[in-house]
Parts: C-alpha cells; sequence; structure tokens
C-alpha cells in the first residue's frame, strides 16, 4: 500500500501541532517515523488513521486521496495503529481480545467459540507466537501482550501497521521476536510504520526514515545514506555533541552497602556498595529482579533477609518513608502510574515530596516558599511549561520525567536510585538528563541507575552490575565494560 | 504547547453550581413570598447544617477516593448512646463530648477495615453502616429515648442563638472555615488530594496513605456525630432511625459540589453550595407544597442536570 501525506496542518486550540507535515509510505517497506516528544509523530498516524481530522493537507492512499472518519474506517482500508500504551482488556482471555468487536457468531449474538478459538489458534501460530488462547492477558508479560496487540493487526488483514515505540517495554528476547515477526511481514508486503527514540533498533530494522521537528516535515532520507549524528541533527536542527557529558568525579567513601538482600523467589544473596560520587549502572533483562532489589532498598517490597548499611551503619527501611528518612531518593520506572499525579500540577507533585520545605513545622503550608521552590525546579531542569500551575498531563515525557526528577532531588538524597531515568524521552531532555545525574555525583550523592538501554548504561556508569534471574552476576568497571560482556553476562554467559 | 485550561475549567465548574443555586433561590423567591423571608432564610439554613457537617466529613472521603455509607448510622449509634448516658444521669456536657469521641472512633473503624482490612470503602462502610445501625437498635431496643433532661448546653447546639444567628449556622460557618483551612492551607490536605489522585505515587514519596484514610474516616465519624447532637437537641429525643439515609444527602451535595467519585479532585466550597442546593430544594419545595414524593424526583433531575453539565465542562 502506497501512502501519500502532503501539507497536513493540525492546531488543538492555539497550540499548532502540525504545520506543512508530510510522509511517504510504500509497499512492503519498514519506513521509521522520528523526531523529538511533541514533534508531531503521533498526531501525524492518528491524522492518518482518523482518530484526529486534518485542518488542511491531503492524504492520498494508493493513489485515491482519502480521508478516515474514525480508527475503524482506516482499519477496514487495511491501516491499522497499534498505541504505545496498549489497547488491552486485561481481564479478559487473548482469545476474546483479539476477536472483541470482531465476534463470529452463530447468529442472534451468540459466540461461536469454537470457530473463534480455532481462528485464534491459527493466527497465534502464524506469528510463531506460543501463547494459550485462554491465558488472561494479565497473566501475559508486556511482551506478550504486545504480540496479542500485532496479531490483532493481522486478523483485519492489515496492509499498513503503524507501531509507536514498540520495543519500550520488551525484554531483549521479545524485541528479537518482534524483530522477525516484522522482517516476515515486510515479506509479506505489509508496509509498517516504526516510530521509535531507539536509534539502534531504526538501523537494524527500517529501510528510510522521516524526520519531523517541531511539526514539520524536515527530511526523508535511505537508512543505508544517513549515520546516528545526521539523524540527530535532523532531529533537534543542531549538533548535539557528545552523546554523554563527561563527568570528572573524585568518589568519596562508601555511603551504601547492600548485604546478601535475598526475597524468596524472586532475588537472593544480592551484595553491592555505591560510592558518594559514583554511579553505578544496573544492567539485566526485563524481569531479571533489578526492579524489585531497588523496590526492597526503598522499602516498598519485602525483604526475607540481608542488611543494608548507610555510611556505615546498618539501617531497618520497611517502608519508603523510613527509605526517605535514611536519605534514599527513588525514581521509578513508571513516571504515569508512580512517579506523577498526572491531573495535578507541577508544583503540587514538587510539594508532594517536599512538604516539611514548603510549610511551617511540617503542618501549615507556606505559599511563598512553595512558589520559591517550584519556580526554582521549573528553572534549573529547564521544565517547558506555562508556569507552577501547569497540569502534568499536558507536559511531554521529557518535561514529566524532569519534575520527577526535581521532586526527588530537592528531599537532597545521599542516595538516588533511578529506574529507567530516560525511557519515552526525547533525545535532548536523554541529555540534559544524564547532565543532572552527572552534577549530582559531583555533590556527592550516591547514584544507581537501572536501564534496559545498553549504551547509556556503558556511556554513564562507573561501574556496572549485572543482574540476571535475581542474582548478581557480575560487577565491570566502566573501563572494562562493552555491550558484549554485558550482554553476556545478562543472558546467562561467564566472562 | 497546549494551554493550561484546568484552572479556567475549574472556575466555570465552581461558578456553574453557585450560579444553579443563585437561580433556584431567586426562582422560588418570585413564587413564593413565604420563602423569601429573612427567618425562613436562618431556618433554611439551620437545616442545611446537619447535612452540611456530614457532607463536609464526606468530602475528604471522598478526595481520598472512599466512599463513608456509614454516616447515617454513626450519627444513630453515637446520639442514642449520648441520650441514653444523659437519661442515666450523666452530666449532659460531658455525655455530648463522650458522643463526639464515640462518632470519630465509629468512624475509625471503617477506616480500619478499609486500611487494615483492605476492604472497598463501599463495601467497608455498607458493613459498619448494616452493624452500627443494628446496635442502635439493640441498645434502644427499638424504642426512642427521651427524658433527657433541661440542659442549657445540649439545648444550646440546635435550639440556641447567638446574635439572632442560630448555633447550628455558626456550627456550619466555623467548620466549614476548617475543613477549608484543612483541605487547602495544610500538608494534611494535600496527603488528602495525594492519596486520591495518585497512592502509589503518594505512598512512594513517602506519605502514610493509611493514615490518611484513617483520619478521614475518623472525621467523617465525628462530623456525624456533631450533626447526631443538633438532631439530638431539637427533637429532645433519640430515635433509633435517626440518620437513615443520610449518605445519600450527604453524597449527592458533594457530588453537586464537583468533586470527583474517584478522588483527588474537588474543592470543599463545591460542597458547601451543593448543600445549599439541596436545603434550597427541600425547603423550597416544601412551602411551595410539593408532595415529598415529587420532591425526590425533582431532587434527582436536579442532581442529573448538575453532573451532566459538570462533565461536559
Amino acid at each position: 500500500m502506497n501512502i501519500e501525506m502532503r501539507g497536513i496542518n493540525k492546531a488543538f486550540g492555539s497550540n499548532q501541532v502540525l504545520k506543512n507535515a508530510g510522509f511517504l509510505l510504500s509497499d512492503g517497506e519498514v519506513h521509521a517515523l522520528m523526531g523529538e516528544n511533541g514533534a508531531g509523530k503521533s498526531t501525524l498516524m492518528k491524522i492518518l488513521t482518523g482518530v484526529y481530522t486534518r485542518d488542511a493537507g491531503t492524504v492520498i492512499v494508493d493513489g485515491k486521496e482519502v480521508e478516515y472518519h474514525n480508527p475503524q474506517e482506516a482499519e477496514k482500508a487495511g491501516i491499522v495503529f497499534i498505541y504505545q500504551e496498549l489497547n488491552v482488556m486485561f481481564d479478559l482471555t487473548v482469545e476474546e481480545n483479539l476477536f472483541m468487536g470482531k465476534e463470529i457468531t452463530k447468529g442472534f449474538g451468540i459466540c461461536d467459540k469454537k470457530a473463534m478459538r480455532k481462528k485464534a489458534q491459527e493466527i497465534l501460530d502464524k506469528m510463531g507466537v506460543n501463547i494459550p488462547v485462554g491465558a488472561t492477558m494479565s497473566e501475559l508479560s508486556v511482551g506478550q501482550q504486545q504480540m496479542i496487540e500485532i496479531c490483532k493487526a493481522l486478523m483485519v488483514d492489515a496492509k499498513v501497521i503503524i507501531m509507536d515505540e514498540p520495543t519500550a517495554a520488551l525484554t531483549q528476547s521479545e524485541t528479537e521476536a518482534l524483530f522477525e515477526v516484522i522482517q516476515s511481514l515486510r515479506q509479506k508486503g505489509v508496509s509498517m510504520v516504526y516510530i521509535s527514540h531507539r536509534m539502534e533498533e531504526i538501523f537494524e530494522l527500517c529501510d528510510r526514515i522521516t524526520v519531523l521537528r517541531d511539526g514539520s516535515y524536515i527530511g526523508t532520507e535511505e537508512i543505508k545514506d544517513v549515520d546516528m549524528n545526521d539523524i540527530v541533527k535532523m532531529m533537534i536542527g543542531r549538533e548535539i555533541g557528545e552523546r554523554f557529558p563527561a563527568r570528572n568525579v573524585k568518589l568519596g567513601k562508601e555511603v551504601l552497602k547492600v548485604d546478601k538482600l535475598t526475597k524468596n523467589g524472586v532475588f537472593h544473596d544480592v551484595s553491592f556498595s555505591v560510592r558518594a560520587g559514583e554511579v553505578l549502572g544496573v544492567s539485566g533483562l526485563m524481569g531479571s529482579g533489578r526492579t524489585e532489589i531497588m523496590q526492597s532498598i526503598f522499602g516498598n517490597m519485602s525483604i526475607d533477609s540481608g542488611k543494608i548499611y548507610i555510611e556505615g551503619k546498618e539501617v531497618q527501611i520497611k517502608n519508603p518513608s523510613q527509605a526517605i528518612k535514611a536519605g534514599i531518593g527513588f525514581i521509578t520506572e513508571d513516571r504515569k502510574t508512580e512517579g506523577l499525579m498526572l491531573e495535578k500540577s507541577i508544583e503540587e507533585n514538587v510539594s508532594l515530596a517536599n512538604l516539611g520545605k514548603v510549610s511551617r513545622n511540617n503542618t501549615v503550608l507556606s505559599s511563598a516558599s512553595e512558589d520559591s521552590l517550584v519556580k526554582k525546579a521549573i528553572e534549573e531542569f529547564h521544565i517547558k511549561c506555562f508556569g507552577p500551575n501547569h497540569e502534568c498531563n499536558n507536559l511531554s515525557g521529557g518535561n514529566q520525567q524532569k519534575v520527577v526528577l526535581a521532586k526527588w532531588i530537592y528531599t537532597d538524597p545521599k542516595i538516588l536510585i533511578l529506574d529507567e531515568p530516560t525511557r519515552g524521552v526525547d533525545i535532548g531532555a536523554k541529555k540534559e538528563i544524564y547532565s543532572v545525574i552527572n552534577e549530582l555525583a559531583g555533590k556527592g550523592v550516591a547514584v544507581i541507575m537501572v536501564s534496559s538501554e545498553l549504551p547509556e548504561v556503558l556511556g554513564m556508569s562507573d561501574r556496572i552490575m549485572v543482574v540476571r534471574e535475581g542474582e548478581v552476576r557480575g560487577i565491570v568497571n566502566q573501563d572494562e565494560a562493552n555491550q558484549e560482556n554485558v550482554m553476556t553476562l545478562a543472558t546467562g554467559g561467564t566472562i | 504547547m497546549e494551554k493550561n485550561k484546568k484552572s479556567a475549567g475549574e472556575y466555570i465548574q465552581e461558578y456553574g453550581a453557585f450560579i444553579a443555586l443563585i437561580i433556584l433561590i431567586i426562582g422560588i423567591s418570585i413564587v413564593s413570598p413565604e420563602f423569601r423571608t429573612g427567618s425562613n432564610f436562618l431556618s433554611l439554613l439551620r437545616q442545611s447544617s446537619i447535612n452540611g457537617l456530614i457532607a463536609f466529613g464526606m468530602t475528604g472521603v471522598i478526595l481520598t477516593g472512599g466512599i463513608d455509607l456509614s454516616v447515617g448510622s454513626v450519627l444513630a449509634l453515637s446520639t442514642a448512646l449520648c441520650a441514653g448516658m444523659i437519661s442515666t444521669g450523666m452530666p449532659a456536657g460531658l455525655a455530648m463530648l463522650l458522643a463526639l469521641v464515640i462518632g470519630a472512633v465509629l468512624g475509625c473503624i471503617s477506616g480500619l477495615l478499609v486500611t487494615k482490612g483492605r476492604l472497598q470503602p463501599f463495601i467497608a462502610t455498607l458493613i459498619t453502616m448494616t452493624v452500627f445501625r443494628g446496635l442502635t437498635m439493640i441498645y434502644t431496643d427499638g424504642k426512642p429515648i427521651s427524658n433527657l433532661g433541661d440542659s442549657f448546653v445540649l439545648k444550646l447546639i440546635g435550639k440556641g442563638t447567638i446574635f439572632g444567628v442560630p448555633v447550628p449556622v455558626i456550627l456550619l460557618i466555623v467548620i466549614f472555615a476548617l475543613f477549608y483551612f484543612l483541605l487547602t492551607q495544610t500538608t494534611f490536605g494535600r496527603k488528602v488530594y495525594a492519596t486520591g489522585s495518585n497512592w502509589k505515587c503518594a505512598q512512594l514519596v513517602g506519605v502514610n496513605i493509611n493514615k490518611t484514610k484513617l483520619i478521614v474516616y475518623g472525621i467523617s465519624g465525628l462530623m456525624a456525630s456533631i450533626s447526631g447532637l443538633i438532631l439530638l437537641s431539637r427533637l429532645n429525643s433519640a430515635q433509633p432511625t435517626l440518620g437513615d439515609g443520610y449518605e445519600l444527602d450527604a453524597i449527592a451535595s458533594v457530588a453537586l459540589g464537583g468533586t470527583s467519585m474517584n478522588g483527588g479532585r474537588g474543592k470543599i466550597q463545591g460542597t458547601l453550595i451543593g448543600v445549599l442546593i439541596i436545603a434550597v430544594l427541600n425547603n423550597g419545595l416544601n412551602i411551595l407544597g410539593v408532595s415529598s414524593y415529587y420532591q425526590d424526583v425533582v431532587k434527582g433531575l436536579v442532581i442529573l442536570v448538575a453532573v451532566l453539565s459538570d462533565r461536559n465542562r
């Protein structure tokens, strides 16, 4: 299927999201759509699939001008959008999800379960996924749920599949499985639009790339003609320089020591330490237990045995409140469900972690100190917003993450744990976050950074701890670490 | 970037309920000369204090994402115990103080079921609502407790006036101010909103959400018992069926005031307006001689319109 979008404009209120945006998709290609958060990638695709109506411009599909009024019409034409936030019903089974809204019936609305089960199994087999059709969605991993979403797209015989950050929540092996599926779909002539912030994937997977910036079309290139710097330049309009800013910090004394931390069935005998000014990278596949280890240190998950020492003294941490008192800050991997009150303002979010600072005797709020704290946060962290009352829902991912960082950093932690600090964040904001981490380390904070992105871990850490199946497989110094040995440890090998 | 519409929207929302209240008052005033007298307004306010105090407590609970169905039963049980203590010779002032403590404790029992018992607030307070009502029936043997003597404090709280203003109205205003202060000016208020807005996030920054919830249920019980004392004073007896169905008017007032039933969003000013709308409807429709059967239908429709307009803001 050939798609041509030209001169697309779209405004929400006074906010011009797209101006003269465009996109060309040809038969059987995987086409990367890139741009910073807020560049208009998702909006452009939502216009194609009829979620939004355009203010101006033309959309031509296979030589005919079209306008879909809703996603169902686009789906009938063979264009399917797999959203970043999965559209699954968690309490229903795989089969029920696959057939939602298009059940096979025996007439009179009575479901033909047998026929549906058979067809569902066919689709799953075709995709080579080994998931029971009767399984409840909530039992599946995020990766498996993603696979089911793709199966849904295949059920309607899609000719174009749009994927928005499909690997954001996938493990390495799930990502590989997804890539295989994408390759086989490409061979069958299905075109794909692939939206992702992960450069490595773009180079591995895509044929061409189109870049949007500030809602406008910047250009389309053959992937073999460009390198990472070219793409970054197209995306942000300037050279970004060194991807990981340099850090020159003298390490201080040991701040955190974890000794044989164990939670039965999740992780066991986890021991490590972090020094003042040090960044300890934590690598491991999703589900390796790395997040659970951090949750336990922070007291949000109970442990069965093991000891935690802060500045040489053993501490008992049974809940987050005690962890905070002990000087630990924790930025969770999921900022939308755990990091922020989305419907609340920047001010309320930043204050909530710092109620002691913005009140007298921790009881009556002082709006003056609250104001100055939040204004300082907006300035220091370059949060793009209309002011302290800006609702966090309306911030881009990068700016939301900056709010989370600000609220924790103002608690003056001695130890800051960051779980996937740059997930879903564009490249410009990523670099700002790296700078913040470096600055913290410079001030003598012990930083623990958990991340699925290997380049990031390698680029930012003094040492890298690799976790696999709830066990520390090794701690590698920065000068010895590379993609290969970290991956080898993470997947069960030895070095 | 999108313009920040939230605060503007909230103004309209608050404004909307307020306009509805004014229209109702003007409308009924035009039709009925009896309605538009000063003394009727004072008695209207006095009537609204019962529901008002309960609704304030309910607002706190709903802001944390909960609900308290037990308020009517808490009111009945604390009032019955108070009346019982007075009729057996305890000084009325002491008995009334104890009634407040009992109310707060009963509220905390609901709170414990929600926090420690991990029951859904609807179920937890359905249980306490049923049990407390049953206990009231057992204690009173299903009969009203009268012979409450001639205590000054007991008379004062329901029937007294200060500079011509009924004491219940003064209580309503003072407690409203306290709630306003608590919810907008204190760290505790922030914790209440945070618990309802995103409890996971709140917990991770060290907010003790269970403590916060326990306190709002305790306050809700306390408010119910204050209402109960006003009723006891006015009726001069404790009926075992006292407060039956009061939770519904309270929840309706909170909803009318624009507070989200999912928690995290809402204002005590809104609840006050909701309380007044319900009071004006009750009082006005009575004066207009509308039968009570029709009154319920009208009340329901007004709530429907209010909530629909809230959704379309």
